[in-house]
């Protein structure tokens, strides 16, 4: 009896031991994260206002704005550039190695993480999400971001844990071109791929257990119309220095409120904890309740966000009314659109539509972008006499009734632009309207709705001049290649040209295709201050104002630190926690 | 057949006289007004309703009120000079009712985001909202009085084509209608001009509901025993309708109208609410209300609300005219 007491005991300990034994090297297997924000505390929910409804929770498919913000939530990516710091950081790849000739890159995987439904990932799945952005056939917006010179990436699997990424040509970004790019989990998307259904899989109906990722948050439940509902994923492969894993909160909430002032009120209301795209009035109104209802009104300062006048300068058709003709003329003179710029009151347009809250500009580069801009650019003030004097210089004059004509007679006047929806621009409009009036300009203000006012711009080129504004996602010139490059879909002021129109723009176009190969730091800081110095004075875009970015929270949350880039107070979420309060949540 | 006797016909009058009043004021909106309705004050954005004063702060009271600015008190003045203006296409003049002098502003209903007067706004404004009233009403009805005429008095296949049409432009949601007719329109149109062309193409949908009433007042008619003896002795379908049977419809017509007005001047305030009436900087009700859509307008700025206040005053003088009206052409044999 004792014998057999004592070997069951050696078995059982042995297979215990055993047990223990693997337990421990599963669990000393995986790689944390450790994160250096303060140590918080676990529990209570964070609710969020998001502006519409997302379109699908597909990362390879998504193209609107809050499906992407909501997947960012529950995605991972190898190399993610740190919203403050601006600087690449380790995520799912804990360390890279670059060749000396920018070419190569070698990243070594983070050992032991696991998807949010418990599955192992590791080399396979990173080469399988590489396959499925790059396969034209899925047609993932994502790819032409990963295409260098002209060629795409190639991803290869050296071993369990490392992968080989190989450009055609050096890229001027670097590592950070794997920011964002979500790793997808090939235990559940390979088949749908194989058989050719992979853009069609994870819609916004899909129940949630048959979704995985490697993000602080899994989908939880969404209720279409109301609330969109993650929680914590308790594989989230990072940790705080404590050693407790984040995500703190339980539970993210996204709750869809379609227009902006409806924002304000929600959130005034306690109905959110988070709102991020207050408007200065609202901020306004905002500030002089807080005290008696709890919450914290950020300004993050100058955002990344720009707002301009441009002009229609395509060239004319044969078939194009002869005031057509006219009307292009006078915008394509460099000396009228000078004089436009001198006559606008920038400042009343910071001190009306955004009270103070806003930087004026005279570049394209917003000062919030303080790796990019170029801080040497003149700011003349506003100055209706100088504007007249350009206006005589280019032949202008004015008739008795004081109204501006040009060489021929012609009384000078044109129509703004912009999008119904955005008080803000057309309040823009109105003072630009005002101000050319001082100099005997006649502006008209149309709005139109945003699709149709694409059309205008990019389609049919059927429009004068238009009030809009443009918004990096982190500022790095090369987003804006479309923008800047003669031939891009978004020249705005005179798309895709065959060969540059001017010599100004032909020169835009080399330093831009330079510096998206340039991987020293200051030399493309340089070639992109001389695109910004072109742009200053020729005037394709004047650049009017950048307002800053405003965000309200409730009060308490801890590691909350705003940023002007995307998302602004969400970009961290893993690390947000409530202070004091252990179920925290709305007010 | 017994008539009633008539009322007192007060509240026409009533009704009728302060119609009057209100649109002589629109039309002499330039006498009126303290200031042109587009001119910016880029320093005076949002400023509440001035104060006229007519006791100063050392206990004098004033036979002539004023306002302060920067410590001094400006008195108001009448009959000054100010901004020019037309009034129809022939009679022009710088002389306005009342004023202060610079750099004093009189800003008796407050001004707007940029520094405009709402006052002058709102008498401006009222051009464009008061006529588009009638304007609307007018055709509506004159085109309900011809299709609906037709239709009750022909019956057969005229009655039901115009009946189905009538129906089918009651169904057409016709707000959508109108914002892809503005996105078809050109640019570079007055704004006056293009807000003409969609109001009318919003009394030109309208014709439905008064082509129903007029076709039951003109089938009911047309029964009646001195039609069937007009016809009787020979008079033509032309004949009758013109003689016997409009008049009688035209009662109802002219109390159409008076109901339809206010909702087309409704239907324009709310088109340049929505951004498609006349274009920035000319003031119509619609548009000063708009900027109510914002959140720190609504709740901060309570003088921007007293453009609603006056279409309020409108309509219920209006009502009241239809009302008089009404009961007039109850009153009426037959």
């Amino acid at each position: 009896m004792t014998r057999r007491l004592a070997a069951l005991t050696l078995a059982l300990s042995v297979v215990f031991a055993a047990g223990t034994d693997v337990a421990s090297q599963q669990a000393a297997a995986t790689e944390w994260l450790v994160s250096r924000a303060d140590v918080g505390r676990p529990g209570g929910q964070l609710v969020v206002i998001e502006r519409a409804e997302p379109r699908t929770l597909n990362p390879v498919v998504a193209v609107d704005a809050p499906s992407k913000e909501i997947l960012a939530r529950t995605t991972a990516d190898l190399i993610h550039v740190d919203r403050e710091t601006q600087q690449p950081q380790p995520a799912l790849a804990r360390s890279w190695t670059v060749s000396p000739d920018g070419r190569r890159f070698t990243l070594s995987l983070r050992h032991g993480v696991r998807f949010s439904d418990g599955q192992p990932f590791d080399a396979d799945d990173v080469v399988f999400s590489f396959t499925v952005y790059l396969d034209e056939k899925v047609g993932s917006p994502q790819r032409d971001l990963l295409i260098v010179g002209d060629k795409p990436i190639t991803v290869r699997k050296i071993d369990q844990y490392t992968v080989q990424v190989d450009l055609a040509e050096p890229y001027a970004i670097g590592e950070r071109l794997f920011d964002s790019v979500a790793m997808l989990p090939r235990h559940l998307l390979e088949t749908p791929y194989t058989e050719g259904r992979l853009a069609r899989m994870w819609a916004v109906g899909t129940a949630a257990d048959a979704f995985a990722g490697l993000g602080p948050f899994r989908l939880r439940e969404y209720v279409p119309g109301q609330r969109l509902t993650l929680e914590r994923n308790p594989f989230y492969w990072k940790t705080d220095r404590a050693g407790t894993h984040l995500p703190y909160l339980d539970r993210l909430v996204f709750v869809f409120v379609p227009s902006e002032d409806a924002q304000a009120l929600r959130f005034q209301a306690g109905d959110a904890d988070v709102t991020t795209r207050l408007s200065a009035a609202n901020f306004e109104v905002l500030m002089r309740d807080r005290g008696r209802r709890n919450y914290d009104l950020l300004d993050a300062g100058p955002g990344l966000d720009y707002t301009f006048l441009f002009f229609n300068q395509n060239t004319v058709a044969p078939n194009d009314a002869p005031q057509v003709a006219r009307r292009r003329g006078w915008f394509r003179q460099l000396a009228f659109r000078q004089a436009v710029s001198l006559a606008i009151d920038r400042d009343a347009i910071v001190r009306l539509v955004y009270r103070g809250r806003a930087t004026p500009l005279w570049g394209h580069v917003p000062p919030g972008n303080k790796l990019w801009v170029n801080r040497s650019l003149p700011r003349p003030s506003r100055s209706p006499d100088r504007a007249r004097e350009r206006l005589r210089s280019a032949g202008f004059s004015w008739n008795a009734a004081g109204a501006l004509v040009d060489k021929d007679g012609q009384a000078v006047d044109f129509t703004i632009v912009t999008n119904t929806g955005n008080t803000e621009r057309i309040q823009i409009a109105t003072i630009v309207q005002d101000d050319l009036k001082q100099v005997g300009i006649r502006v008209g203000v149309v709005t139109l709705e945003l699709r149709t006012l694409l059309q205008r711009l990019l389609t049919t080129h059927d429009y004068d001049a238009c009030v809009l504004a443009l918004g990096a996602s982190d500022g790095d010139p090369s987003t804006e290649m479309n923008v800047w490059l003669s031939s891009g879909g978004t020249h705005l002021w005179n798309p895709e040209q065959a060969s540059p129109a001017t010599p100004w723009e032909a020169e835009i176009d080399t330093l831009m295709r330079r510096q998206l190969t340039e991987r020293d730091v200051q030399a493309r800081k340089r070639l992109y201050d001389r695109v910004q110095e072109l742009v200053a004075e020729n005037l394709p875009v004047i650049s009017l104002v950048s307002p800053s970015v405003l965000a309200g929270t409730t009060k308490g949350l801890g590691n909350l630190r705003p940023t002007i880039f995307d998302h602004h107070a969400l970009w961290n979420v893993d690390e947000l926690f409530w202070r004091g309060r252990p179920a925290g949540g709305t007010r | 057949m017994t008539s009633r006797p008539q009322p007192a016909g007060r509240n026409y009058q009533v009704a009728l006289v302060a119609l009057g009043v209100v649109y002589l004021a629109a039309i002499f909106a330039g006498f009126l007004a303290p200031y042109d309705p587009s001119t910016q004050s880029r320093d005076l954005a949002f400023v509440p309703p001035t104060g006229l004063h007519w006791v100063d702060m050392s206990g004098t009271i004033h036979l002539r009120p004023f306002v302060y600015e920067d410590g001094r008190s400006y008195p108001l003045r009448f009959f000054v000079r100010g901004a020019p203006y037309r009034v129809g296409r022939f009679f022009q003049s710088d002389r306005h009712l009342f004023g202060v002098d610079e750099p004093a502003m009189l800003l008796l209903l407050g001004s707007d985001g940029f520094g405009r007067d709402q006052l002058s706004r709102l008498l401006y404004g009222a051009l464009i909202s008061l006529f588009a009233g009638p304007l609307g009403a007018a055709l509506s009805v004159a085109l309900g009085l011809v299709l609906g005429g037709l239709a009750g008095f022909f019956g057969g296949w005229v009655d039901t084509v115009v009946m189905r049409a009538a129906e089918l432009f009651l169904a057409v949601p016709w707000f959508y209608l109108l914002f892809a007719v503005r996105m078809a329109l050109p640019l570079r149109i007055e704004p006056q001009e293009a807000f003409l062309m969609i109001l009318t193409i919003v009394a030109v949908v309208g014709w439905a509901r008064p082509a129903r009433l007029i076709r039951g007042m003109v089938l009911s008619g047309r029964t009646r025993d001195y039609v069937v003896a007009a016809r009787a002795l020979g008079a033509s379908d032309l004949h009758v309708l013109r003689r016997h049977v409009l008049p009688q419809a035209s009662g109802i017509a002219l109390t159409q109208a008076a109901l339809l007005a206010p909702q087309y001047i409704l239907a324009e305030a709310t088109l340049s609410f929505f951004g498609l009436g006349v274009g920035e900087p000319v003031p119509s009700w619609g548009n000063m209300l708009a900027v109510l859509q914002r959140y720190d307008v609504l709740s901060s700025y309570w003088w921007m609300f007293l453009p609603g206040g006056a279409l309020l005053a409108v309509f219920l003088l209006y009502y009241l005219l239809a009302d008089a009206l009404h009961e007039r052409v109850a009153a009426l044999p037959g």
